[in-house]
């Protein structure tokens, strides 16, 4: 990251990673967000990034990106996954095993179809 | 003067390491207290009178730090440390089971470290993790959304 | 997850009860389970409404329709017209629409629910914590480039106090105001210190925030001490917050290398240096100078104030003390302005408070609402009632160091005034709800213990003080306490209120009021009867 010395330069920084964003999201990358506090952690989370990872080796799925981010306030609902396909919008699942988050990856990221039981609305 | 052995680890050593990473100053108390105790386990006599020497302070003021904080501990204490979270809203959530269970299941009361040296048991105050009461803590591990019954098969993951 | 459009509240006073407001309730709860609604409204009992021409009320929320007098006879239409093709029926309408009572608020909502507003959690739980990228495309360090750039230090601090932002640790000290006691010292070294010693009982908003949106605590005290003219600042964070601890500290580095903390930071004269300081493990530290004794690497206790930190704090230097979710408002107000920020909740309150919601209702989690929201629209709403349908009989706020609140105080605004106004405190955002299962004793005597537990030792009202309350409670709930007991223990509330040396031994003594106050024939039941009416204690030892 390059040293920002005044405003221009963060702006031109925003601005970069902007575009990236737009270019990885136009080449139709799919985004897997696991909520990765210490609630989320403490209801699975680990268990969940683990069986994800593995999943996406074995099956050799492609131009999946796994993220991580903290916790948005549903504790209750943890572990949590978002799956963001290309420029659609995000769908979260709650109270994930790692059998749902196998079948997120199958059913939802590989073939489309969302699994409706799962999904909470925030 | 011979070197102290505790738990395999060497007292002086753990204290020379913390000393170097932090500097012998008194503001350092705290974090140096924090990593010899992570290191040996708790934090032996030796190694407070070592501290003490080395940061010029008297060895009661040392103590003082050493005895106010629940995470420092001036005796030794178990392979694993179980700490149950006893505030108010894990109590409301149906702690108090969960309690009575993991005292008969160690078979410990609180403070407590069992005579093979394996478990400690300690009460803690909220340990922020309220969104999955009630819960435990094991060494790092951190439990949620615990029932009585899901205590057994949690204990049996330690040796 | 279900949301909740609309709660229907029916009245039951005992006036409405004569007149069949059981049969009202019961019927409404059918009619909306057979129209399919029961999903996205809440139905709930309301006691004092302040109208008695017109009783059984039935009032639908957020619309503040107030129907009555109300027949079994009526509820059928009234679902199907209101509740299902959002038609007010206007025959069933209550003739003069004015409430006096509890609930008058209402009206004051113009049809809106109080949704919620995420201004400190805006990024928590969307960005990726580890990735200062995330931070930057979401307006990150922006804000302090736009005050190291273009404004004075004095314009940050006139700003953050136009925009009447209140500390959210607890006491509600207005901020601006603070940050002006220290910026008006004149010393050559100053301190900025984050308060992330979160440890009240139910509270983990700080640890979300810090776990979720590290950067953004960075960028606040980096602006805070540009207000203030300092060159150093330390995050305080509590021990046992270890991920918190990882994130905050790789942040760090991030933010160094950008050159967001260190020297001539955005090419200006500013520098500044940042470092965390882990707890030990001590509620006691999250009172703010015993945090600075611990920083200082001494026992955390609380010294003798005045003199106050602003004036001689860390190292003997003029400090600023700020908790972490109070410096999270911090950014967007610079960004947005004083006026943007005061049009969220109330007018001494401005702003939103993240509250934790926990206990016995059906949705225990975390929620950010403009100041002013009240319970019953916190556990209708955002909890999706109370489990298993029980009853609400009490709240506890604030972790520890709160009020118990009865449920007749459910309709009481949550900002600083109302609730000061009525006698109870907000504390740090913690509402531990609870059923008719609860036993008050029994909780009262959970908080002393943690008391008596975490009290430091250093004055005696508070060491020896809890010791007793929480002995006298177990007398209380094992049936060996007498009627004295409890003016004993009033004398003891008082006591701790008055003589305690901090804030700890000063809060120490509220939840033995409070149980005295509003939860009094529940206690003595204890005593006189021998019997806990919510079947928590065991009492057989009074009975001989």
């Amino acid at each position: 990251m390059p040293i920002i010395k005044n405003l221009e330069d963060l702006k031109r920084v925003r601005e970069e990673a902007h575009e990236n964003r737009k270019r990885e999201t136009a080449a139709g990358q799919i985004e897997l967000i696991v909520g990765l506090s210490t609630c989320g952690i403490a209801a699975g989370a680990r268990d969940i990034l683990k069986a994800i990872l593995e999943d996406i080796q074995n099956n050799n799925r492609v131009r999946i990106v796994v993220r991580q981010t903290g916790c948005i306030g549903l504790c209750e609902k943890e572990p949590i996954v978002q799956v963001v396909v290309g420029d659609q919008p995000k769908v979260t699942y709650g109270k994930v095993t790692p059998e749902i988050a196998r079948r997120i990856l199958a059913d939802h990221v590989a073939g489309g179809k969302v699994l409706q039981n799962h999904v909470i609305n925030l | 003067m011979p070197v102290e052995t505790i738990n395999g680890h060497r007292v002086l050593e753990a204290v020379n390491a913390a000393l170097d990473r932090h500097g012998a100053s008194r503001e350092e108390l705290i974090p140096i207290l924090n990593q010899v105790n992570q290191a040996l386990g708790y934090l032996p006599a030796e190694a407070l009178s070592e501290i003490s020497l080395r940061l010029k302070e008297p060895l009661s003021s040392v103590l003082g730090v050493a005895s106010f904080y629940s995470m420092l501990s001036t005796r030794p204490r178990g392979r694993h440390v179980v700490q149950f979270c006893e505030s108010a809203p894990c109590h409301v959530a149906g702690g108090r089971e969960v309690w009575e269970t993991l005292r008969e299941a160690l078979k410990l009361a609180t403070d407590e470290t069992s005579p093979d040296g394996k478990w400690t048991l300690i009460t803690a105050s909220c340990l922020g993790i309220c969104g999955v009461e009630p819960v435990v803590i094991i060494d790092d591990d951190v439990y949620g959304n615990l029932t009585a019954d899901k205590i057994p098969e949690i204990l049996a993951r330690y040796s | 997850m279900r949301t909740i459009r609309s709660m229907v509240l029916v009245s039951n006073d005992l006036i409405s009860m004569q007149r069949g407001a059981q049969d009202v309730y019961d019927r409404l709860q059918a009619e909306i389970k057979a129209y399919g609604l029961d999903q996205e409204i809440s139905l709930a009992m309301v006691s004092d409404v302040g109208r008695h021409d017109a009783l059984p009320l039935v009032i639908v929320y957020p619309e503040a329709v107030v129907y009555g007098p109300l027949k079994v006879e009526d509820v059928h239409g009234l679902v199907e017209e209101h509740l299902y093709k959002g038609r007010i029926v206007v025959n069933l309408q209550a003739s003069n629409r004015e409430l006096s009572g509890k609930i008058a608020w209402l009206n004051t909502r113009k049809g809106t629910l109080p949704a919620e507003q995420r201004i400190v959690l805006r990024r928590a739980g969307i960005i990726d914590p580890t990735n200062i990228e995330d931070y930057i495309l979401n307006d990150g360090y922006a804000t302090l480039g736009k005050a190291l750039t273009y404004m004075t230090p004095a314009q940050v601090i006139d700003e953050v106090k136009k925009s009447g932002l209140r500390g959210r640790g607890g006491a509600g000290f207005p901020t601006g105001t603070k940050w002006g006691f220290v910026a008006k010292e004149k010393s050559p070294k100053k301190y900025v210190i984050c308060n992330a010693d979160e440890s009240e009982p139910g509270t983990y908003k700080d640890r979300l925030i810090l776990e979720g949106d590290p950067h953004s605590i960075i960028e606040a005290l980096a602006i805070a001490a540009f207000a203030v003219g300092a060159d150093e600042g330390y995050i305080y964070i509590r021990g046992e917050y270890k991920l918190a601890q990882e994130r905050l500290k790789l942040a760090i580095l991030q933010a160094e290398e950008m050159g967001f903390l260190g020297q001539n930071i955005f090419g200006t004269a500013f520098n500044f240096d940042l470092r965390i300081h882990c707890g030990a493990g001590a509620y006691i530290c999250g009172e703010e100078t015993a945090l600075l004794e611990s920083i200082e690497g001494k026992r955390g206790q609380p010294r003798t104030r005045p003199p106050f930190p602003t004036t001689h704090g860390l190292f003997g230097k003029p400090t600023l003390v700020n908790n972490v979710e109070t410096l999270a408002n911090v950014p967007p107000i610079l960004l947005n302005g004083a006026t943007w920020y005061r049009s969220f909740g109330t007018l001494s309150s401005p702003g939103t408070k993240v509250f934790t919601i926990l206990g016995n209702v059906n949705t225990t989690r975390l929620i950010e609402v403009p100041m002013g929201i009240t319970l019953r629209e916190v556990i209708g709403i955002y909890a999706h009632g109370m489990k298993n349908g029980a009853n609400f009989k009490l709240a506890q706020t604030g972790g520890s160091s709160g009020s118990i609140i009865p449920a007749s105080l459910q309709d009481t605004p949550m900002d600083f005034d109302s609730f000061a106004k009525a006698g109870v405190a907000l504390g740090s955002g913690a509402l531990l709800i609870c059923n008719e299962d609860t036993c008050v004793v029994d909780l009262a005597k959970v908080l002393l213990n943690f008391f008596r537990t975490e009290s430091c030792g250093k004055c005696f009202p508070c060491r020896i003080g809890t010791q007793r309350a929480c002995e006298m409670l177990e007398a209380i709930a094992d049936g060996r306490a007498t009627l004295k007991t409890l003016d004993q223990l009033m004398d003891l509330s008082t006591t701790l209120v008055n003589l305690s040396n901090c804030g700890l031994g000063q809060t120490a003594g509220t939840p033995l009021k409070d149980i005295l106050t509003y939860f009094r024939a529940e206690v003595e039941a204890h005593i006189r009867l021998g019997v806990c009416p919510a079947g928590v204690c065991n009492t057989t030892e009074a009975v001989q």
